[in-house]
């Protein structure tokens, strides 16, 4: 970039930055709304995996199955292009919250799963030999102890999804990578632009990371692991 | 040989029960009964049996045939329909009736994501419904008696084996059970520890009429609190009598054989 192209771009970038901060807060909005629902979606889809009914666990396996085997892109086009023509019209962040929604999901389903597989079948004993009934179990005893090993995995598909949110500027919506992109085509600064695109989405995920992490550090220390803040 | 016969109501009764395991018989149309507030020590060599009796009477397993009967009604299965015919019982018939029954096992499993105090409480506050202050009155008192009043607050992984045993110990003894199942409760502490987990079982067995039905290879132990040894073998009662007899001058090789190998 030339000395001139650097003050163009820049004096663009000062021009553009309550576009940007807008857009930025859009992807946070989406992966916030994506995360919830998927956590919801995820919990759902992993405890009915562990239903005692067949036709439950079976049905949470094929919905698991399915969501994680049709991919992502396809899954919004399909909500924001293919929805609208059986008649049901969604507003394109709604759509994109579903898409993610869903897939991260379905993965975060296999991770609540797996979680509560691994506390040991002895916690589940003790807890039966005091009186307690499955869904105390479940919830005062399993869930409490899954808790701890679901944090990673879980700070993982947070930041998947982040990762995941530019595809929002492939159906209208306004997010970060819509309003760089948009910068970009105006200062013609492309290696600029996406530089700075790179460094927002590392930003971010730094922040989540970190947040994620200091969950996970509470998580042990409550169940007494060694490294874990007292 | 015959097992027996036991005066008055029965707190526990094995009516011809079967476990199988796979193609493994663990347990041949076991007969067993054990009257209300009796100590009975179970002994045997690894493998006899011994634990799937007391995981069957805490419903950790389904028996495969027979019935275990706790104070006179069927608690394996429950009576179902006009005829009241014998089927499998559900957690709904289960949850009363297991309120009754406590074990302590031989690796502690304490909750590790709650306080020793809050492991004790956790059952009767959420299963019999005891207020906050309540459950917590009652636990001090129990950590008092197995000797770790001021430990209320600590990790239990944080704690010796032989303190989180004793934790254990309290939180069974929590839930006031009618019957105490244990586990082999020592097999897992260093030999230095063994004393003190005994100690406060022997303390709770002066001081209560709890029926208690015990594994273990602590003979002096089993001679000071049990009213009737059992000698298991293959799944079946080889032997049986006071400890005194039993220990003493017990009638099968086998029997003393095992005696031997513990010592
Ligand atoms: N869940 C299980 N699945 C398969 N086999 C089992 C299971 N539980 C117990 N067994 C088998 O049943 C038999 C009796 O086991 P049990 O634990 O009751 O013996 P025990 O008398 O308590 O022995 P030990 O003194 O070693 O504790 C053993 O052969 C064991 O391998
Ligand atoms: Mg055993």
């Amino acid at each position: 970039m030339t000395g001139s192209g650097t003050a163009v771009f820049l004096s663009e970038l000062g021009r553009a930055l309550p576009a940007i901060t807008e857009g930025l807060l859009v992807t946070l909005e989406a992966t916030g709304l994506g995360a919830a629902l998927a956590l919801l979606v995820a919990f759902a889809l992993g405890l009915a995996a562990r239903s005692r009914l067949l036709p439950v666990r079976g049905a949470a396996r094929f919905a698991v199955e399915l969501l994680r085997g049709t991919s992502l892109y396809v899954q919004l086009f399909w909500l924001f292009f293919a929805l609208p023509m059986l008649g049901f019209r969604l507003e394109p962040m709604a759509c994109g919250v579903l898409a993610f929604g869903l897939n991260y999901g379905a993965y975060g389903a296999e991770v609540v799963r797996g979680s509560i597989a691994a506390v040991p079948a002895a916690q589940t004993e003790a807890a039966i030999a005091l009186g307690m009934g499955p869904g105390l179990r479940l919830r005062r005893i399993v869930l409490p102890q899954a808790y701890a090993l679901m944090v990673p995995p879980f700070k993982n598909l947070l930041i998947q999804l982040l990762k995941a949110t530019p595809l929002l500027s492939l159906v209208t919506v306004a997010d970060l990578t819509f309003r760089i992109d948009q910068l970009r085509a105006a200062t013609g600064g492309t290696a600029a632009a996406y530089l700075l695109l790179l460094l927002l989405y590392f930003c971010v995920a730094a922040l989540l990371g970190a947040g994620m992490n200091a969950l996970e550090r509470r998580a042990q220390a409550r169940l007494g692991v060694v490294g874990g803040d007292a | 040989m015959p097992i027996e016969t036991v005066p008055g109501p029965e707190k526990v009764r094995f009516d011809r029960v079967t476990k199988r395991f796979g193609d493994q018989t663990v347990l041949d149309g076991l007969d067993l009964a054990v009257a209300p507030g009796e100590r009975v020590t179970l002994i045997g060599p690894s493998g006899s049996g011994k634990t799937t009796i007391l995981r069957l009477l805490m419903t950790l397993e389904r028996v495969t045939d027979g019935v275990v009967h706790v104070d006179g009604e069927p608690f394996s299965h429950m009576p179902s329909g006009p005829g009241g015919k014998l089927v499998p019982a559900d957690e709904r018939y289960l949850a009363p009736r297991r309120r009754r029954v406590g074990m302590v096992f031989q690796q502690f499993n304490l909750f590790p994501h709650l306080s020793v105090l809050a492991n004790v409480t956790e059952a009767p506050r959420h299963v019999l419904g005891l207020d906050a202050d309540e459950a917590a009155a009652r636990a001090r008192d129990l950590l008092g008696l197995v000797g770790l009043a001021d430990k209320e607050d600590a990790h239990p992984t944080r704690l010796s084996g032989g303190q989180q045993q004793r934790v254990a110990i309290a939180r069974a003894l929590a839930m006031r059970p009618e019957l105490l199942l244990l586990d082999e409760v020592t097999s897992a502490l260093d030999p230095e520890l063994v004393a003190e987990v005994l100690d406060v079982l022997r303390d709770v067995a002066a001081g209560t009429d709890i029926t208690m039905l015990c594994v273990t290879h602590e003979m002096a132990f089993a001679r000071d609190v049990s009213d009737r040894l059992l000698m298991f073998d293959r799944g079946r009662v080889l032997e049986s009598g006071p400890p005194g007899k039993l220990l003493d001058a017990p009638e099968h090789e086998r029997t003393r054989e095992f005696l031997r190998s513990i010592r």
